[in-house]
Order: C-alpha cells, then structure tokens, then sequence
C-alpha cells in the first residue's frame, strides 16, 4: 500500500503514532500530483513551499512532545474560491488572474489549525458557476474514472483529486449542488453543511445566501473528521450559528441506520434520471432498509420549481455580489480605461467568461424595475414553498434520500452549447440549498458505462450528526466507497 | 415573453458590461430561452407565502464595537493602481 493510498483517518495515525512523518505524508501527495496533475489539470496551484513548512510544523511539534490534533499531517485541496494566504486565489477567472488574498478563509485556518497541510487550490468553473469545470478560464479538469468526461462541478477540482489519490481531503463549496454533483460523478464523499454550518468568510462570494463550504472525501469517517473541524460559529460572518456543532465523528464511528425513517421523494424519480443511476438509488434505499431503517414514499411538490427559483435566486444574487469587480479594487484593470464607467465595464468585459456574463446578465435582469416583482420576489416565494415541502416531509421521516445527479458523468462539450441542459443538470442537489439544509453524497454503485453514482441524503437543518452516521452506515456495509478510478492503479 | 436586443443592451448598462454586437445577439436568443423556463414560475400559486428574505435561522447583526479591520497597506495590495494610500481611477469630473 502506497501513502498516497491512505485516507485521513489512517494518514493521521500513522504521522500521531509518529510511524510515519507528515514530511514523508506530503512528498508521497505532492509525488502524486506531480505524476497524474499534468493529464487530470485538478490543481491550478501547488503549494509545495507552504505545503512542506507546515508538514515539518507538524513533525517538530509531535518531536516537542505535543499531542497530536485531529487531522496531523493529512494533506488537503482548496478549492481556488476559498482564501489561503501565500497562495493565488483566483476563482478559475482572468478577472483574478494572479491574485493573492491578504487574509485566509476561517475554514482554511481552522483545517490547517487542526494538522491539515494544505498542497494546493484547485480547479473549478469560473467563480463556482457551473456544474463541470469546463467554465474555467483554465480549461476543464478530466474525470478520473473516463478522461473524455467532466469531473462535474464547481468543485470538479477538488472532486478529481481526491478520486485520483493526490489529497485525502478537499475543501469545496456548495451553492448548488457544487460539491455534491462531482463527488457523485467522481465517486467520492461531499457534504454541504446546514447553511451558517461552517463560515464563509473568505469564500468569494458567488451566491451568499445559497454558499457553503464542505469536505470532499474517499470516505464518511474522513468527511466528518474535517466538517468537525471547520464547522462552527465565526463572528465574521454574521449568518454563521451559535448551535452547538454536536459530535460529527462520533456519530459517523456509530454508524447507525436503525430506526431512522427514510422518505424517498416521488418527485425524485420522474423523467430525465437515468435507467441505471435509479436502479443503484433503489437498490441503495433497499440496503438502508436491510440495516434497520423504514423507507417510506414522501412528496415534495414543488421540487418542479426548484431549478426556475434557484436560476433566479442565485443570479440576482452573484449580480449583486459580483459588481465588486470593477477594475478599481483588485483584479483585472482594462489598458484602454476612457473615463471611469469605461474602465469599470472595460474590465468587466474582457475579464469575465460568458457563463459570469449570462449569470450577471440574468440577475441583474431579474432584478431590473418591471421585473423585480414579477421574478425576484416570486422566487423568493417559491423559496418559501420548497422549505415547507420539506418541512412537511420531516415531520413524517428523519432522511430523505434519492439521487444527487440525474445521470452518471457526461462527456466534456457535451452541455457546454446549451446553458439550461447544464443547469438542469442540478435538479436534484438545488432544493437542499434553497431550504437551507445538510445533505451528502455517497458512493452507491455504478450505472451507465459503468461510471460512479451517488445517493443523495438530505437531513433536517443543523441534523449532521444522523446524516454522517446514516451514510457511514450505508458505506460499511455496501462497500461502494471502496470503488477506486482506473487511474488509481497508475 | 421574447427579449429585445435594445432589453439586452439596456440590461448590460445597468450591469457595466460593454459586449460586442455578437455577444448581444448570442446573449439575448440565450437569455430568452432561460428566461422562457424561469417563467414557470408564473404558473405557481404563491397565494400569501412570504418571501424567504434570510436563509439563516435567527442571523442576528453584531454588536457595533470597535476593532482591528484589514490594514490599509494589505487593502491597497491588490489594487491595480494606487497612490498615496489611495486607490487610483481615472478623472471623475472635468
């Protein structure tokens, strides 16, 4: 077994038993991207300065005599929207081409306060709009599993590297399915926290009320080591919770699935989904049933909106967000400027890509007198619905669960031509960040081609705890997380 | 509901994007199609549902306390220009 191999859990025994140094745990990371990054193009900075340092921080501080913190020594991603100081952020856009945050994200610095080494920022589509990277203004990062396909998105970066073994661990964020979608079509773990779960302070700002930060993983247990240790209150973001975190580890090292009431939304299941991405689903419901759960039809009835409110939602939202680029501040300043309106839309235009564009385009025309009623504030309505229905559902099953992508991974250009079918591709991750709610992606098998295909659990606000132990149940005892990409043997 | 091309043109001002002719005339046949869906949300009866205005529960402002914010040299760091702990634009008035 190579280090690289490991998982976090694993990778942080060995470096706390000090039978291994995070030294040698970041040269095998490092050796790896080295080796496969060149075909995959999962990173978009490698931090071996910083990676090194902090990796000889750890091994000094075990050699002092200091106990071990919960992740010392594991190797971790970041995805290019989330700031770590020392290193570009760049959002996969021209606009922010080499630009260097003057502060880190709270999640970096609680990851990297609890051992983490972090070895990179990785790819994404260009300000996390987008579900397969292919928005980069890098160019597309490939699946591991087929190389001809989309690691899916935002975050396919984060997802690619984790599948193909270059880091145990990934930060992402999750605005629409952005970490979900590619852990799914990767076959991998993500977790998008109850929105206020972990602090977006320092994750550029795509679609603040839909954007959260989650780990990305090969599995639950290592999902939960990190989402313990970025989650929790940070008085710099005023919307993240006071709640207590409550026990993620503990609750994914219990495992259980009994007695949990499981509600398969009916909505779920319609046209669009693939033939063999539901048979895995079913099949996976049917194996939580094995372990002790009860399963149960539930509806969700306006799950049919979901994609209509959220294109609205998060558009006048990143509209907003994103006038921040202007040419003056930071970022990309046009060489021919005029006068100032000149040099706020020059900068504009020949630094976003067309996807920024249309969003910006899209949301601002939502948001424009005549329209505003007609759109924004219908969708904020319509927000309103889709958080009832699941309400609703809750008070009758503890889960819900169905599928995280409609189809397996697509070929690369596949949706690039048409806009909407790429949207559409989210219809079944939009709803939980509507509503504000926790869910995952698991491993549960392959479907067309053979490709990975996740099941989705969705759990009340703030219910981490059920949802890790519910998933690590699934996990043990179907094995699906333990299918590795043809890469891995590479 | 169609998308004019001077719609498009109106909401690229309001968006300070400068697009050439070609990328109004791609963006407006694209927009109308995105637009078209979106409308769906027209056929759903909202009745009195409340707009959902926050998404955190109880998001509560802070207590308006003074403290550090980011220096002013790291704030001008990115900055394409600046001068005399300033950011710099071209002239504003003539």
């Amino acid at each position: 077994m190579e280090l690289w191999q490991l998982g976090a859990a694993e990778l942080r025994d060995l470096v706390a038993r000090r039978a291994v140094s995070a030294r040698e745990v970041v040269s095998a990371a490092l050796g790896r991207i080295r080796g496969l990054d060149p075909r995959l193009r999962a990173f978009l900075h490698v931090s071996e300065d910083l990676a090194l340092a902090a990796a000889d921080d750890c091994d000094r501080r075990l050699s002092m005599g200091e106990p071990p913190r919960p992740l010392e020594g594991v190797p971790i991603a970041i995805k290019d929207n989330i700031c770590l100081v020392g290193a570009p952020t760049t959002c996969a856009s021209r606009m922010l081409a080499g630009w260097r945050p003057p502060y880190t994200a709270t999640a970096v610095e609680r990851a990297l306060a609890a051992g983490c080494v972090p070895v990179g920022k990785t790819n994404l589509d260009e300000f996390a709009m987008g579900s397969s990277t292919e928005n980069s203004a890098m160019g597309p990062t490939l699946n591991p599993w087929d190389e001809s396909r989309a690691p899916g998105g935002s975050s396919g970066g984060s997802a690619a590297a984790v599948a193909a073994g270059m880091v145990p661990l990934a930060l992402g964020s999750d605005t629409g399915g952005s970490i979900r979608q590619p852990a799914a079509l990767c076959g991998i773990i993500g977790l998008k926290p109850t929105y206020g779960r972990v602090s977006r302070w320092g994750l550029v700002a795509f679609a603040s009320s839909l954007d959260q930060i989650g780990p990305l993983a090969r599995d639950v247990l290592d999902a939960a080591l990190l989402a313990q240790v970025i989650s929790g209150h940070d008085a710099r973001d005023s919307t993240s919770s006071r709640r207590p975190i409550g026990d993620l580890v503990g609750a994914a090292l219990r495992a259980d699935a009994r007695g949990v009431r499981i509600g398969v939304p009916k909505e779920y299941f319609g046209s669009g989904l693939a033939p063999l991405v539901e048979h895995a689903v079913r099949k996976a419901v049917e194996t939580l049933g094995t372990l002790g759960a009860s399963v149960e039809e539930v509806s969700l009835p306006h799950t049919e909106y979901a994609v209509a409110t959220y294109y609205v939602v998060a558009t006048a939202e990143a509209s907003s967000n994103l006038a921040r680029y202007d040419g003056v501040h930071y970022g990309h300043r046009t060489n021919s400027p005029g006068g100032i309106v000149e040099l706020f839309s020059r900068s504009r235009s020949e630094a976003f890509g067309s996807e920024v564009k249309r969003r910006i385009m899209l949301g601002t025309y939502v948001l424009s007198a005549g329209y505003y009623d007609a759109y924004y504030l219908r969708a904020l309505k319509a927000r309103t619905a889709l958080r009832r229905d699941f309400d609703e559902a809750f008070r009758r099953v503890d889960l819900v669960a169905c599928p995280t992508s409609p189809t397996v991974a697509f070929r690369l250009g596949e949706k690039t031509a048409d806009p909407l079918s790429m949207y559409l591709s989210d219809v079944y991750t939009i709803s939980a960040n509507l509503a504000a709610l926790p869910a995952i992606s698991v491993p549960c098998g392959a479907g067309e081609s053979g490709l990975p295909v996740g099941l989705q659990l969705i759990a009340p606000a703030f219910e981490e705890e059920r949802l890790l132990s519910v998933a690590r149940a699934y996990e043990l005892a179907s094995g699906a997380s333990r299918a590795r990409p043809p890469v891995w043997s590479v | 509901m169609p998308i004019t091309r001077s719609e498009v043109e109106h909401v690229a001002r309001l968006a300070r994007l400068e697009l050439s002719g070609e990328e109004l005339e791609h963006l407006a046949a694209q927009l109308a199609r995105i637009v078209e869906y979106v409308d769906k949300l027209s056929r759903l009866d909202v009745g009195d549902l409340p707009p959902m205005m926050h998404a955190a529960e109880g998001a509560s402002l802070r207590e308006d306390e003074p403290g550090p914010t980011l220096p002013r040299r790291l704030a001008l760091e990115g900055a394409p220009a600046a001068s005399d702990g300033f950011f710099r634009v071209p002239r504003v008035l003539e």
